[in-house]
């Protein structure tokens, strides 16, 4: 991946009011990347990413996008990237083709808006007005007039919530398209599971400030190093015999499901290995990765709030 | 400058169109008002019914069209805003003027069409009783509309909700209206509220439109003409300073 970054965030504060939404916040977003904010509702992941647009004017801080100072130089950054934002509207009686056709419009160069709305499903939405459409429908408008322009860096804030999951689906395989079209893809989303599919690197935001940043992967290596095995085995004594495999850390026994928790890279290796010489008759076997979410629990000493 | 500006306005008619009640509202009742009145005020004139005998109701429908079109504006920009809608646009190379100005042209558009119609049915119902100049009538009416316009911006920037700026774009027209000369003389106002009545711009559209009917020249009513687009250049500008997009 070329790692040139397009997007340049440092210590970015923002307050409304007594209220500071952000604080002393710094990151890089590089070319053509995924790059998620990732938080709760209210962490400030939205007025981090509309302070990157030019939206709203930052307290303190520098912002760089493109090269570019989007405050100042707000109608030259316009026609390079694409903007989505959470929970937009648009006229409830504009039809799908006069919005993108609008929107086209309004830039100097444009994709083929057949072949946007082709891609995004909508072709049998043309003549629909906006009120009629279903969440999922109305956040695939907002991807293509957030594309309309072939736009070299595109913002996605919250894309799935309050989709179905059928929906959600459908949206991050158009997301990671995106990213396949070389496209730099900066997005916020406090769903973890979205982030960890579609990010390349995600930056997790909590009461305004930046408290990690990394790979999903990595981050899961270095905060949750530890994974487990389930599996179920009616032997008696197994528990005892467990504890003294290298690398376990915990074991723990409902029924005949055994849990073994530990660490190392071999850890996986050896429980099997233990299996095969004990030779155990086990009638279920699973490995249970760490994900974000666990690092998110164990960094914010809290899940997600809606 | 103005991207976009002549496509938005025809999406934003197409729009407006496609809400068969805001239509029939806002087109319909000025003219079936300017009927109901008609009749009243013509009975028992025999058969000498005169531009002068029609000048009250035209005048009514008139200033009713202009209001209304502030009020339904005024809603609309607050809706807009409330729904996200405006965030949304501002996020894309249309300026914000453009989109304002979009909308008082289809505010425009729709006063135009309203009064055409109403003096289509006019004419119709009172021949030879229309010796007015038209062009200067829908003129004046398109300069009083535009001012009164600019007055529902200041409201729409203040106000926060939709649910509320209707009553309140209300509350503040109708008084501006009840002493604007247009039920009684001004005349016949405390002096105090004379002072107060010739401040306001719907008092000077109420003389405007009322000239041009009864045949005045433009230059009879510079003050007027000076004060309703006085009253638009300080509208726009304070609206300009305190008018918020989300």
């Amino acid at each position: 991946m070329p790692s040139a970054a397009v997007i340049e965030v440092s210590n970015l504060r923002k307050a409304y009011g007594s209220t500071v939404a952000v604080d002393d916040v710094s990151f890089g977003v590089f070319e053509g990347e995924i790059f998620g904010l990732i938080g709760s509702n209210g962490a400030g992941k939205t007025t981090t990413m509309e302070c990157v647009e030019g939206i709203r004017k930052p307290d303190r801080g520098a912002i760089s996008v493109l090269g570019v100072d989007p405050r100042r130089d707000a109608r030259a950054l316009q026609d390079r990237v694409g903007i989505q934002l959470q929970e937009a509207q648009l006229q409830k009686r504009i039809k799908v083709w006069e919005a993108m056709d609008l929107w086209a419009s309004l830039y100097p160069r444009n994709v083929d808006t057949d072949a946007l709305v082709e891609r995004l499903g909508l072709s049998d939405k043309r003549n629909s007005w906006f009120m009629t459409l279903s969440g999922g429908q109305k956040q695939r408008l907002f991807i293509a007039l957030a594309l309309i322009h072939d736009p070299e860096v595109v913002f996605l804030d919250e894309l799935t919530t309050g989709l179905d999951p059928q929906a959600r689906h459908a949206i991050w395989a158009l997301v990671t398209d995106i990213q396949d079209r070389d496209k730099t893809v900066f997005l916020t989303t406090h769903l973890m599971e979205e982030a960890e599919r579609l990010c390349n690197r995600v930056a997790i935001i909590e009461h305004g400030r930046m408290i990690e940043m990394g790979s999903p992967a990595a981050l899961v290596k270095k905060h949750c190093p530890q994974r487990a095995v389930v599996f179920s085995c009616d032997r008696e004594g197994v528990s005892e015999l467990l504890e003294r495999v290298p690398g376990v850390e915990a074991v723990s026994r409902e029924g005949t499901t055994h849990r073994v928790s530990g660490t190392g890279e071999d850890f996986v290796t050896e429980i099997i290995r233990f299996v095969s010489v004990e030779t155990l008759r086990v009638s279920d076997f699973q490995t249970v990765m760490p994900t974000l979410e666990d690092v998110f629990l164990k960094l914010t000493g809290h899940g997600i709030r809606d | 400058m103005l991207k976009g500006f002549w496509k938005l306005t025809w999406v934003e008619i197409k729009i407006f169109v496609r809400e068969p009640m805001g239509l029939l509202g806002s087109v319909g009742v000025p003219v079936i008002l300017f009927l109901l009145l008609g009749r009243v005020f013509t009975s028992g004139s025999g058969a000498s019914i005169s531009s002068a005998t029609l000048e009250r109701p035209a005048i009514f429908a008139s200033i009713f069209i202009a209001i209304g079109a502030v009020t339904s504006l005024t809603a609309i920009i607050s809706i807009y805003r409330e729904g996200g809608i405006l965030k949304r646009l501002r996020a894309t190379p249309l300026s914000p003027v453009t989109i304002l100005g979009a909308h008082v042209m289809v505010k425009l558009m729709l006063t135009v069409v309203s009064l055409t119609l109403l003096l289509l049915a006019g004419k119709r119902s009172y021949p030879g009783a229309f010796d007015v100049n038209l062009l200067s009538f829908s003129l004046a009416l398109l300069l009083s509309t535009v001012s009164i316009v600019s007055i529902g911006f200041v409201i729409a920037s203040i106000v926060p909700t939709a649910r509320f700026s209707q009553p309140i774009a209300s509350a503040i027209l109708f008084p501006m209206l009840a002493i604007s000369g247009l039920f009684f003389p001004i005349d016949a106002l405390p002096s105090a509220w004379q002072m107060f009545a010739s401040a306001l711009p719907v008092t000077h559209a109420v003389s405007l439109l009322r000239g041009i009917w009864a045949g005045a020249a433009w230059s009879q009513h510079f003050v007027d003409v000076g004060a309703l687009v006085l009253n638009f250049a300080l509208c726009s500008a304070l609206s300009a300073k305190v008018f918020r997009w989300e």
